[in-house]
Parts: structure tokens; sequence; C-alpha cells
């Protein structure tokens, strides 16, 4: 077991891919002579040369397309997008092209590709570098959406996105790079998509998350027991696939619900588990759904605006307390 | 009978003249060709102007749903640029692309049964009109978002260039393409990596109803691969030989050298943009040019002072034409609609747990 940053695990991954399938190349602005704009791709246009690491020009539609191409002729493409909100550069090639081409050619050929994108907010970047909408990918059938939270996960699952024969959009974040975590030497484990994990028991409550604000999710978990609250977290680790069941078992257990999301509250993911829930444990609930979510602004530059506009450990567990307290239960 | 717009720029010297045939002093003639070519030819425009005729008889009587863009009048076009490619190259097009998927190699019965909606479809129902796909004649795809196609196929290339395969790549677009920014970043992306590609832009002078001066600033759309260093070559797309040869000499030479070209076909739409729309934006004079400039018709008059389509043949191809058209109408016809049961089939190509199953009126939670 060694302990490294998911950053680390990113790059241990691709790199073992690309050793163990030639079919896998990757792509993407300034991954090869810069080494990524989070240093993600560090080393490996050194290690595999110009055909398996390209460069691309600032091109989002072109490069993802051209990954999509590639893939249909039976590469393995690892796109990375700088940050997720460039994707809407390549939106039409992602939902109008890697989500229908197979379907829409009656499952003629397969387009086994990886786009690799970082969401998040909270390093001060304004309003267009801070967005989270992954839920515009999430809402696409044909799309497969992962977001870990671990450097574990991060290993497992883009294994599993690399195998994949459909199109993943595998959501990183910027607030999770420097993260560290446990991950088994010589680990070889393939993620299963579509499964939600507990990834803490509990009894009291049940707290949702993916990506950055699962791993929030066990911060608050870990700090409410301390004044013997019992938080149960999802983290639902693939968007799409939804993992309902696992979600609704747990509320069913608990009878109350919190999802902490990074996006907006409005038509957001939460929304999705929120209606989920109401319609799974109906007769369960004790308390209306809680969401916690960014406040809907555009996201502003000055660091106490945008501080108070994310999503933090004290708002989560002020939910949670509240949510507690509308059921009459004690709260600490 | 082409002229070719030349790279400026010193820095990538490249041969356009010399060893190549110069396309301006050699006009092909029909005296050069085989007879038997020639009425090969002929049938082929003949089949695709009958089959588009058939389609738009279909669509009235609401055989055929959606959107259904016609390749009436791009008979020579799709002819010559089909006959340039071998088996084993690859093909992207926009949704106006029934010719062509005729064109490469797919049955008509099968590119028929697509626009019935039928599980005997190419796409087996899937796609409809502007959505033809093929793997075995590696026709990859009509798209019906503008320029959505460009991207793909240079990605194919890429595939290509990545293996070191000899295969080509043929994209083809309409001239309203030009100005959306996949077509330059693809242009741009293909001429930057060395990709085996041609570019092929059919330009019928008319977007929707927009003319191409209203909306390129550079109307001349051979010339816009200038900015990538790409060769560009203009055709008159109405003479199935001049398209057959300019193609072929680009698409070899795109295998050859291993690199990018455009191929900007003139050609005349011979009906609106789509089976519904009547064209009244068009002049009198601008419909009887398109219709002065019938390449079937015309290619049929040359064929018969030369001798070579004589009233007999002229009958026999017509018939049998007639036929193959007919069967594919009745095998769409008598071809099942697919099965409600295969609605999940083709969303995933590996099953995932939690994949949605559920019917428009189902409960999230089927217990």
């Amino acid at each position: 077991m060694s302990v490294i940053t998911y950053r680390q695990a990113l790059r241990d991954t691709l790199r073992a891919e690309m050793h163990r399938d030639e079919n896998v190349f990757l792509l993407g602005e300034e991954i090869g002579v810069f080494e990524g704009s989070y240093k993600i791709t560090e080393g490996l246009l050194k290690e595999f040369g110009e055909r398996r690491v390209r460069d691309t020009p600032i091109a989002e539609e072109g490069f993802v397309g051209a990954a999509i191409g590639a893939a249909m002729l039976g590469l393995r493409p690892v796109v990375e997008i700088m940050t997720i909100n460039f994707s809407l550069i390549a939106i039409d090639q992602i939902i109008n092209h890697a989500a229908k081409i197979y379907g829409m050619f009656g499952g003629q050929t397969s387009v086994p590709m990886v786009i690799r994108t970082p969401g998040g907010g909270g390093q001060q970047l304004g309003a267009t570098h801070s967005q989270n909408i992954e839920l515009f990918y999430s809402f696409i059938p044909g799309l497969k959406v992962l977001a870990p939270s671990t450097p574990a996960e991060a290993a497992s699952m883009l294994r599993a996105a690399i195998r994949d024969d459909d199109p993943v959009l595998f959501l990183e974040n910027l607030g999770l790079y420097n993260t560290k975590g446990e991950v088994p030497d010589g680990d070889e484990s393939v993620a299963e998509i579509g499964r939600a994990a507990v990834t803490r028991e509990g009894t009291d409550i049940t707290l949702i998350g993916y990506s950055r604000m699962a791993m929030v999710a066990g911060q608050v978990a870990e700090k409410l027991a301390a004044e013997g609250i019992s938080v149960e977290v999802v983290d639902l680790r693939s968007l799409r696939p939804l993992d309902r069941d696992t979600i609704v078992e747990s509320v069913r257990k608990t009878g109350c619900a919190v999802v902490a999301e990074d996006d907006w509250l409005t038509y957001g993911i939460g929304a999705e588990i929120a209606a989920s829930i109401q319609e799974g444990a109906f007769d369960y609930l004790d308390a209306p759904v809680r969401r916690v979510a960014m406040a809907e602004v555009p996201m502003p530059y000055a660091k106490p605006l945008e501080t108070a506009a994310l999503p933090s450990i004290d708002s989560i567990t002020t939910a949670v307390k509240e949510t507690l307290s509308a059921v009459g239960r004690r709260v600490g | 009978m082409a002229d070719t717009a030349k790279p400026k720029g010193g820095g990538t010297a490249r041969s356009t003249g010399g060893r190549r045939r110069s396309r301006k002093d050699t006009a092909p003639n029909i005296a050069d060709e085989q007879p038997k070519t020639l009425l090969d030819y002929y049938r082929q425009m003949l089949l695709i102007r009958r089959f588009e005729e058939r389609t738009a008889q279909a669509y009235t009587q609401a055989r055929i749903g959606g959107y259904c863009h016609l390749n009436l009048g791009e008979e020579a076009t799709i002819v010559g640029l089909m006959t340039a490619l071998q088996e084993r190259d690859y093909l992207f097009t926009n949704y106006r692309e029934h010719g062509y998927a005729i064109g490469k190699g797919i049955s008509p019965r099968s590119v028929m049964a697509e626009l019935y909606g039928r599980s005997t479809g190419v796409s087996k129902g899937w796609g409809g009109s502007m959505h033809m796909f093929d793997t075995q004649t590696r026709m990859l795809g009509g798209y019906g978002i503008v320029g959505g196609q460009l991207p793909l196929a240079t990605g194919a290339a890429l595939a290509i260039s990545y293996r070191g395969g000899d295969e080509v790549v043929m994209c083809q677009m309409g001239d309203g393409t030009t100005n959306i920014g996949a077509f330059h970043e693809s242009l741009n992306i293909a001429a930057l990596w060395n990709l085996p590609i041609v570019f092929v832009v059919v330009n019928n002078f008319t977007g929707m109803g927009t003319t191409v001066e209203k909306s390129s600033a550079e109307p001349e759309l051979y010339k816009r691969g200038s900015s990538y260093r790409m060769e560009g070559v203009r055709v008159d797309g109405q003479d199935v030989l001049a398209v057959r040869d300019a193609a072929t000499d680009l698409v070899e030479r795109a295998r050859a050298e291993q690199k990018p070209f455009l191929l900007e076909a003139i050609s005349y739409r011979m009906k609106g943009h789509s089976v519904v729309d009547p064209a009244k934006y068009r002049t009198a004079e601008q419909a009887e040019e398109a219709k002065a400039n019938d390449p079937v018709l015309a290619f049929e008059r040359q064929l018969e002072e030369a001798g070579i389509l004589t009233e007999e043949i002229k009958q026999e191809i017509a018939d049998s034409v007639r036929d193959e058209v007919t069967d594919a109408a009745d095998f769409a016809e008598n071809s099942p609609h697919p099965e409600v049961s295969t609605l999940f089939d083709y969303t995933y190509a590996t099953p995932v747990p939690n994949e949605s199953r559920r019917m428009p009126a189902d409960p999230v939670f089927a217990e």
C-alpha cells in the first residue's frame, strides 16, 4: 500500500494503460511539452513520444471530434480537456456525436474514448473557469459519466473508463489533485461503472456527494461522529448510469438525507437525487431531502465572495443538523 | 477545367504541377474512355436519379418521415467521387447522402429500408435519411449536424496514420459548412498532422436559401484551404469524368504523400433544400439554369452523340434501373419495423449496471 496523490494515481494509471494497450493514446492542449496544465501527463511525452502523446491546437471541437473518429476505427483515445468549462466548445462533438454514434447507426460502431476533465471552483478563477457542468453530460444517454473522489478510485475508475467501449466523461476536480490516499501496490482493480458506494456506514442520516463533495461529506461525517451523530456517506461515483438503489437503500435505513453538490441547485444533480429518493423511499422519509449547492451566481473572483458561494464543511454540517432537528432527533 | 489554389508561403514547397497531369490542359474526353466504363457511370447516375425521385414520392406519401434531403442534380459529382475511392477507403458525409451510400456500395434496398425506418435498413431503422452508416462498405456515416462529420473524418484519418495504414478518408460537405468552426479546426489539424484525407465541398451555391456570396467572405471555396497551406482544387461537378479525375488524383496523392487536400465540386441542387421546400427564393432564371445543367441528361446526350448509348442500351438501362428502384421500395415496404423490445439495445456498447430501461410511464423503481 502506498499513499499517493490523486494526480499521481491518474498519471500512473495512464502510463500503465498505455503500456498495456498500444491503441491507447493521449491528446489534448499542452499535455506533451508542457506536461499538462495540472501536470497529470508529466513525463509521458518523454516516455511514449509524439505519436502517443499528442499536443493539439486550441481547438476543442476539432480534437475531441478527432478522438471520436479515431475511436470509431478502434483506437482508444484519452482526451484531456483543460477544464470542464472548455468542454462547452466541444459540446456538439460530445453530445451530438460521441453519445449518438453507437445508437444512431444501429450499434455498428462503438466509441471507446475517455474525456478527462477537471471541474471545481475555489481557485479564484472567476465566472468562466469555476463551473461544475457535469450535469450537462450526465443528462445524456449514450455517455457514461464518472466522478471519482479518492486516488484509489481515480485509478480503478480510469482503468474502467479506458477499457470500456463507450464514451466516458471522466470528471476530475481541481480541489482533489493534491489530495492523498492509499492505493494498493500493483493495483489492477477495475471499478464497476454504474455503482455508487457507501463509503461510511451510519444510522442517523444519509449524506450523498460525488467527486470533491464526497470527500467533504466524509469530513463532515467524521466531525459529526465526534458529536455522536452517525452519518452514512454515499459516494455516487457514477453520475450516469446513476445507482439509485444504493441511495434509496441507505435512506430507507436512515429516514433522511442531505445531498452535497458542487453545482448549482436548480435543475442540478441534487434535484435528480432528491426526486429519486422521494420516489424510492417516500414512506421512509422523516424529513424533506435537503440540498447543499453553490449559490446561483456567476462565480465571483474576490475570495470572500467565492468562499461564500461554495458548499463547505460548515454549510453541509448545518444542513445535516437542521434536517435531523426537523425530524426531532438529537442534535449535537 | 479545374483551377488549383496553390498554397502561398514558402516554408512548405509542394509539387502542384510537374509530374501531375494538369487538369486545365487535358479536360477528360469520352473518346479516351472504355464504353463499358462510361455506361456504368451513366447507369449509376441514373440509379441515383430514379432512387431519389422514388424517395421524394414515398416521402410525399408519408412512407418516409423526418427530414429528407435529396441528391437530385449531384449525380455526376457523387459517381465521380465514389469512383475515385478504393473499397478500403472511408467515407464521411453530411445529411444529403442517399446517393453517396449507394455509390459507396450499400444496396439500394438497405438505403430505402432505412428511409422507411425498417429493421432491414442499413442503420437498422435507427438513423433515417440523414444517418446512413455501414461498416462493411466503410461508409462511416451521414451526419445531420452541419460540420459534425469533419472532426470525425479527421480522426479516422488520424487512426489510419497512427497505424501506418494506406487507406484514405474522404469527407464530403456542403458549401455552407466552410463557414463553421469545425471546418477550420479540422483542416488545420489534418494539415498539421499530415493526415490522409480529402475534404470535398459540394458547392451548389446555396445553404438552405442563403447564397455562398452572402455567407462566405471567400466565395471561391477551394481557396479556403490556403490558410492551412492545403492545396485546393475546383472542378466542374456536372462532369463525372472531371470529378473522377480530380478526386482520384487527390485521393491517390493523399495516400502516397500522407497529406490532406481540399476539392470543390461546382454543382446544382435541382430541387429545394429538402423534399418539402418549394425553393421560392430561387429566381426563374436560376431554376432554369439548374435544369439546363442536369448532369444526367447532359451525360446521356454526350454518350448518345458519341454513339455509345444506343436507343436499345438506353432502354435496357432504364428498365433495369427502374426494376432495381421498384425492388428497393418493395423490399422496404415489406420489411418489418424494429421491435419495440429492441429500444434499449444500442444505448451502450458495454453493458453496465443501472442503465435505465424505463419506458415513459414506468415508475423509476419498478418492484
